[in-house]
């Protein structure tokens, strides 16, 4: 990861665009400062977000370099992830 | 209850329902008894595959017989039974268990029911992520899948359509001849249906049953990952071997896109807790035949209590023991698929109908004649 | 440390590793770092386990190194300089009981490992407790400390409209953060009453320094408006959250908003402790003065005894790591600090309980489990939680339940249902003996990406 305090951002790809975020934040906060607000789809189809911001809701799931079901709030960003959202039209 | 009913079955688990719903619709006032909720007990904790198994002769007659029924309900069921018909494929390892596989079709065929052999290729295309190196399957297309507590939960539905009353929470303490104990209640009635499953000796005392756990585990949805119900073919000698314990890869898709993972068999008692070391031998084994489970997220593991019987074959028929009363219980592993048999076959034999096939082989009395001791 | 500790490529034959302690401290928040403190400092061999990116819990939580409070610096410190071998991203999922003692099933970045332990620290904390209302479901609504943890984790509020509608003491500084950090308040409604409140505020003079950080939140927050006796009673919005309707109860209007926060306290997670089968009362667990729980060498500290705070939460942690392993007694000034949080604690608790409207938030098309979409109308009729989910699947997703069955049970009077191993969603590797040694380390054909529509 990026070196602590200094201002150099990370690339993430998120749905298939590229964008730059801060270091060191959770991938539910660059989604969060990044505008997108629906992660998953919910089993009846709705759009969900974080909640607990802790890893108990399992609400901001998303996938992550291929793996389905990643809690954003748990997970920091890291240059070169991969995020696939629900907001993927 | 101010009309005193035709038949009070006790237990509303699916062997329960199913008795009540083909009394009800045979046209006896059936009142169902069960100590908790519906579909709460064994039948909470079962898998739900819908299978025809061949172990003895009466076990294929009785799974086959069940498997029409299911497929005739089928289109009437409520959405939540989840109903899927995704059929089994029995996976062999070896050449030894694909020689089994041809041998099973032929018996299949023999009794009209339509499986077809796969070749590794076509395993390989049919299941990716089973694991390279397989001998092959045998497809059954018939078999399939139901969520039991609902299904449970629809049986008892139209039973009351056809005037059944549940009464949930209502603990039965003895069973008499023609009538029912409850606390200071006396209910009496025509029959009585003890259909209480593992919990069966409890009131009928002398009914060879005992409760063998089996766990599962569940895992976070992965729609696609697999599409039919995957079976071992040693499965069929760890449901019939009734020693200490044994484990056999069970894999179910459910409509949830979940994945439904099997099995265990223990002798324990009524030991509810998870046993660590028997899950871990039990995945062991699914990862065997599908390494790529590793990395599925298990979310919730469970036990349940099969009702067994020393010779694996329910015990559907009357107690002669006590007039009035019949048994429908000991269904091992095979309670979800059987039931709409067993409640037909014990409808058709409470009302004096022919049934649809011989009764024989489930009846009670085999017990008292011997058989049953264990 | 490293070499004191593990051993790898040595658990059962695979290539697990294996972490072998005197003390496990489980929940790395101030309880469990003040546990673990402590007791490494005494020369034990502590393991300080916790699932979050950084230690701290939630109310220390911090990214980058930035802004905490001094007594989290200190504490940090100390645990650095204790010797406690520190598991972060670590998750407990299984703990089970033998002669040796306790052994730990956790997961660490995708791989089991196993901690062995003589003596058990449970931190495991608390959650916020929320009750479903119309609309709670969209993105947009979140809990007061899940927006605080956003917040904290490098999300930015800034000129966002925020709503923060609920109970408790928490909903202060976070309204202050977030106002501190440019969110627009556009209101912050307590469900209590006023008087209630006003009694609570009075009874902070015997922890001073608790009274003047509530006056710097306030003042932090005086440009909007801050009800008592006002709750949201709806969130209304196509595919995000637009408006909310709130209530007094005499009059009811509808505020825009981009943000809503709600929650109603905290509930401690005893998840862990029930396992292990440590008796609770009330939702929390049950200790004695030393902090031990009814199992043998399974101790408890701070918020899963029940809610009282960071300061509190110290004091107990303290209390455990001196005491843990050996039959020292407590000094008695910090038995007398206990005592005095624990008062204050008490009367909080009387102060935000829910008021009896909020049962009446949920109409029968509220979604009240969110992982499976299950209704109120739907559950209502159940006798239990075990029911419910069997018969109505509310429960049966990944969140174990955590999130609607508190609300539920509330609402309903359930009893709650019994806990089994995962105590959290593991991958299958980590509960089979396999360890995916052998497993790809990519399964995932498209199809099986994403989320399933029943």
């Amino acid at each position: 990861m990026g070196q602590r305090g200094a201002e150099s951002e990370v690339e993430i790809v998120v749905d298939g665009q590229r964008q730059r975020v801060a270091p060191g934040i959770t991938v539910a906060a660059a989604l969060f400062n990044l505008g997108i607000s629906a992660l998953r789809r919910s089993v009846s189809g709705e759009s969900r977000g974080p909640v607990c911001g802790m890893g108990v809701c399992f609400e901001c799931r998303v996938t992550i370099d291929s793996r389905p079901h990643q809690r954003a709030c748990m997970v920091a960003v890291v240059d070169g992830m991969h995020i696939h959202t629900a907001s993927d039209s | 209850m101010t009309q005193y009913p035709d038949a009070v079955v006790i237990g509303a688990g699916i062997v329960g329902a199913a008795c009540a719903e083909a009394l009800a619709r045979a046209g006896l006032k059936v009142l169902i008894l069960d100590a908790s909720f519906a579909g709460g007990g064994t039948t909470a904790a079962g898998m739900g595959h819908l299978v025809v198994m061949d172990d003895s002769p009466p076990q294929l007659a009785l799974t086959a017989y069940s498997a029409r029924l299911w497929t005739t309900l089928a289109p009437e069921l409520p959405r939540n039974v989840e109903h899927d018909a995704c059929g089994t494929l029995w996976v062999a390892e070896d050449d030894e268990q694909l020689e089994a596989v041809r041998a099973k079709q032929r018996v299949y065929a023999d009794h009209g029911i339509a499986a077809e052999t796969l070749s590794p290729a076509q395993l390989a295309d049919a299941e990716p992520h089973l694991r390279p190196g397989l001998a092959g399957a045998l497809h059954v297309p018939g078999d399939g899948v139901v969520y039991p507590p609902t299904a449970a939960l629809a049986l008892l539905q139209r039973a009351i359509a056809n005037g059944a009353e549940l009464r949930e929470g209502v603990r039965v303490d003895a069973v008499g001849a023609r009538e029912v104990i409850v606390g200071n209640e006396r209910i009496a009635c025509d029959c009585v249906i003890n259909a209480a499953g593992a919990h069966a000796p409890e009131l009928t005392p002398g009914i060879p049953i005992v409760p063998r756990k089996g766990h599962l585990v569940i895992t976070d949805r992965y729609p696609g990952f697999c599409r039919h119900q995957l079976v071992e073919l040693g499965y069929l000698a760890s449901a019939h071997t009734m020693t200490t314990e044994s484990v056999a890869f069970n894999v179910q898709p459910r409509a949830t896109g979940q994945l439904l993972i099997g099995s265990s068999r223990e002798l324990v008692g009524w030991d509810m807790n998870i046993n660590r070391a028997i899950v871990r031998k039990m995945l062991d084994r699914a990862l065997d035949f599908m390494p790529s489970l590793a990395l599925t997220s298990a979310i919730r593991t469970w036990t349940g209590f099969r009702p067994a019987t020393p010779d694996k074959l329910p015990l559907i028929g009357a107690w002669e023991d006590t007039p009035g009363l019949w048994i429908a219980a000991g269904h091992e592993g095979l309670g979800i698929t059987t039931s709409l048999g067993t409640g037909q076959l014990l409808a058709d034999l409470v009302v004096g109908h022919e049934p649809a096939l011989d009764p024989v082989p489930y009846a009670p009395s085999r017990v008292l004649a011997g058989i049953g001791t264990h | 440390m490293t070499g004191e500790y593990f051993t790898t490529g040595e658990y059962a034959g695979t290539d697990a590793e294996v972490v072998v302690a005197d003390v496990a401290v489980i929940g790395a928040g101030p309880a469990g770092i003040a546990a673990a403190a402590s007791a490494a400092e005494r020369g034990l061999r502590v393991a300080l386990l916790d699932r979050g990116l950084e230690s701290g819990g939630q109310i220390w939580r911090h990214i980058n190194g930035v802004a905490i409070p001094r007594v989290a610096q200190q504490w940090l410190a100390r645990l650095d300089k204790s010797g406690a071998q520190i598991l972060r991203r670590t998750s407990v999922v299984d703990v089970s009981v033998d002669v040796a003692g306790f052994e730990i099933l956790a997961e660490s970045s995708g791989r089991a490992l196993h901690i062995r332990v003589t003596n058990i620290i449970l931190a495991t904390g608390a959650r916020e407790m929320f009750i479903p209302f119309d609309g709670w479901t969209l993105p947009g609504v979140m809990g007061i400390g899940g927006a605080q943890a956003l917040l904290k984790s490098g999300g930015s509020f800034a000129g966002k409209r925020v709503v923060i509608a609920g109970s408790g003491p928490l909903m202060l500084p976070v309204a202050a953060a977030l106002a501190e950090s440019g969110a627009r308040l556009v209101l912050v409604a307590e469900q209590a009453k006023r008087s209630a409140v006003a009694r609570f505020a009075a009874g902070l003079w015997r922890t001073p320094s608790t009274l003047m950080q509530a006056a710097r939140y306030r003042a932090r927050f005086m440009s909007s408006s801050y009800s008592t006796g006002t709750w949201v009673t709806a969130a209304h919005g196509s595919d995000r959250l637009e408006s909310v309707t709130v209530t007094n109860g005499r009059r009811t209007w509808r505020e825009t908003a981009d943000v809503l926060c709600t929650g109603y306290g905290l509930i401690p997670n005893v998840e862990l402790a029930r396992l292990i089968g440590c008796e609770t009362r009330d939702g929390a667990v049950v200790v004695d003065d030393d902090q031990r729980t009814t199992i043998a060498n399974v101790q408890a500290v701070g918020e899963v005894t029940g809610i009282g705070g960071a300061p509190l939460s110290l004091i107990e942690g303290e209390i455990a790591g001196l005491t843990v392993g050996s039959r020292l007694s407590v000094p008695l000034p910090l038995l007398r600090r206990r005592a005095t949080f624990e008062a204050a604690a008490r009367r909080m608790f009387d102060v935000f309980a829910p008021r009896a409207e909020l049962r009446a938030l949920p109409t029968p098309t509220t979604i009240v489990c969110r992982c499976e979409d299950v209704t109120y109308g739907v559950v209502q009729d159940a006798v239990c939680a075990r029911q419910a989910k069997l018969h109505t699947r509310a429960g049966m997703g990944p969140c174990q339940g955590r999130t609607c069955m508190p609300g539920l049970e509330f609402l309903l009077a359930w009893h709650s249902d019994t806990v089994r191993p995962p105590i959290e969603p593991a991958l299958v590797s980590i509960l089979s003996s396999e360890v995916a040694k052998n497993a790809p380390s990519s399964f995932l054909s498209n199809s099986c990406v994403g989320d399933v529509y029943q």
